[in-house]
């Protein structure tokens, strides 16, 4: 397997091979997922295979993570420029963008052409979504790079959730306004993932429309323009969801609602794991403390990251935004998840569990230590988390 | 005219040639940048972050 080799500043010679080269290939298999139940369906003719991807997702990714524990291994920084200049890594990011258009093709074609009961029906939209949800991890990956091919890469495979806004809201915005109350995309102390969803989806977009203005204005041209880069990636989204239509018929309206709405559901369940509760205090000046490394939630669960390129590696992904996954570090003594993101999820999802589980994960953190002052809470909930802890709200 | 670096990033306001992409024009001194002013490539550095290149 390939190496890299660097010299530590004692004259050391180093070796560093990684372990995870391989396996990175998931990521880009991933998407994929809905043929395999398209295969399984034609193969036996039992419509439930088409739901497998559910199973996949919800049942076998978090029992992965179980089982094949956690790794904490980190490249030497000795290599790291090595491993960002190795064109493998950054190949596969690229390998997969036209992957999740030909999975929303495949399955809008078996559900437009194949006389599926309703309930294989939507599960079929629902796994296809859960796929173009992945498109926005990709699209994560590839937005956060300087070259203009990566960035445009990043607006076109964002097309495919109707997500175009996505990169400009999360490296302008996001990045800007992580862990404060200011931030749409940062998930609260007692606000459950559907109230955060309701905040998080328009928030999102507005912020991400106010910033491509700001920078239209200042270059003098309307927001209503094909400079607009929001609007660049939404015409091909356009293009394709209409294209889709023409070909497979009204079914496609009620196949690409649900597609879109769980695509989105994918990245809100994400970002609600990603910093609740969090929160970056103000200094004198006003201005929020930068973002530091307890500021995020992290997992080092193998399986999930290999499938979210290395995501849930997230303070350093804060701290170093431009880094590319294969480099991304693991730390000591950070805010950890109980598991990876995809179990996590289904923590999220039942939110009395999900409170049970990281309220005290969040409020045992070293930087916090039972203050709620240095909590992000939701302001509809202040007052009775402050009751139910014994504190005088601040 | 100088230019200045994002020291998370590396990149580079050059006062000489502004950033087109983000709309300021060239001769747009460092000085004349929004107080909110965020590294347009990386957003986790501030302006009065930027180091002299």
């Amino acid at each position: 397997m390939k190496g890299y080799t660097a010299t530590l500043p004692d004259g050391e010679a180093i070796h560093y091979v990684d372990r995870k080269r391989w396996l990175w290939s998931l990521s880009v298999l991933y998407p994929l997922q809905p043929f395999l139940g398209i295969w399984l369906h034609a193969e036996t003719g039992n419509q439930a295979w088409l739901l497998l991807p559910l199973f996949l997702g919800y049942v076998v990714a978090p029992f992965q993570d179980w089982l094949l524990g956690e790794d904490e291994n980190n490249p030497p920084e000795e290599v790291v420029i090595q491993l960002d200049r190795d064109r493998y890594y950054r190949f596969l990011t690229y390998a997969v963008v036209p992957l999740h258009f030909i999975a929303l093709f495949g399955a809008a074609w078996w559900a437009g052409t194949q006389d599926l009961s309703w309930w294989a029906f939507i599960g079929l939209a629902i796994v296809a979504g859960m796929g173009s949800g992945l498109g926005i991890n990709t699209g994560h990956e590839l937005g956060h790079k300087k070259a203009a091919f990566e960035r445009n890469l990043a607006k076109i495979v964002l097309a495919v959730p109707v997500y175009g806004h996505f990169w400009i809201e999360h490296n302008r915005g996001h990045h800007r306004d992580v862990s404060t109350p200011d931030d749409p995309a940062s998930s609260r102390m007692g606000e459950s993932i559907y109230k955060f969803a309701l905040r998080e989806v328009p928030g999102a977009f507005n912020r991400a429309w106010a910033i491509e203005k700001d920078r239209l204005e200042r270059r003098g041209r309307s927001v209503w323009s094909s400079n607009n880069q929001i609007l660049q990636s939404m015409a091909l989204s356009l293009v394709v969801q209409l294209g889709l239509l023409i070909a497979f018929g009204w079914l496609m309206i009620p196949f690409l609602i649900l597609h879109n709405i769980f695509a989105w559901w994918q990245l809100t369940s994400a970002n609600y794991v990603e910093h609740y509760g969090l929160l970056r205090l103000k200094e004198a000046n006003g201005k929020f403390e930068r973002c530091q490394p307890w500021h995020s939630w992290n997992s080092n669960h193998i399986y999930s990251n290999l499938v979210l390129f290395h995501l849930e590696r997230h303070s350093d992904h804060h701290a170093h935004p431009l880094r590319r996954y294969q480099s991304l570090r693991h730390f000591d003594d950070l805010p950890t998840l109980p598991s990876g993101y995809f179990g996590s999820y289904l923590l999220a999802y039942v939110p009395w569990i999900w409170y049970r589980v990281m309220d005290k994960r969040l409020l045992a953190l070293p930087h916090i230590q039972g203050d709620l002052n240095k909590v992000n809470i939701d302001p509809g909930k202040r007052q009775m988390i402050y009751e139910k802890y014994g504190q005088a709200a601040a | 005219m100088s230019e200045f670096k994002c020291p998370e990033c590396g990149y580079v306001f050059s006062e000489e040639k502004g950033d087109e992409h983000e709309g300021y024009s060239p001769g747009t001194t460092f000085e004349s940048l929004p107080e909110d002013f965020v590294c347009p490539d990386c957003s986790v550095q501030y302006k009065e972050d930027f180091e002299p290149a």
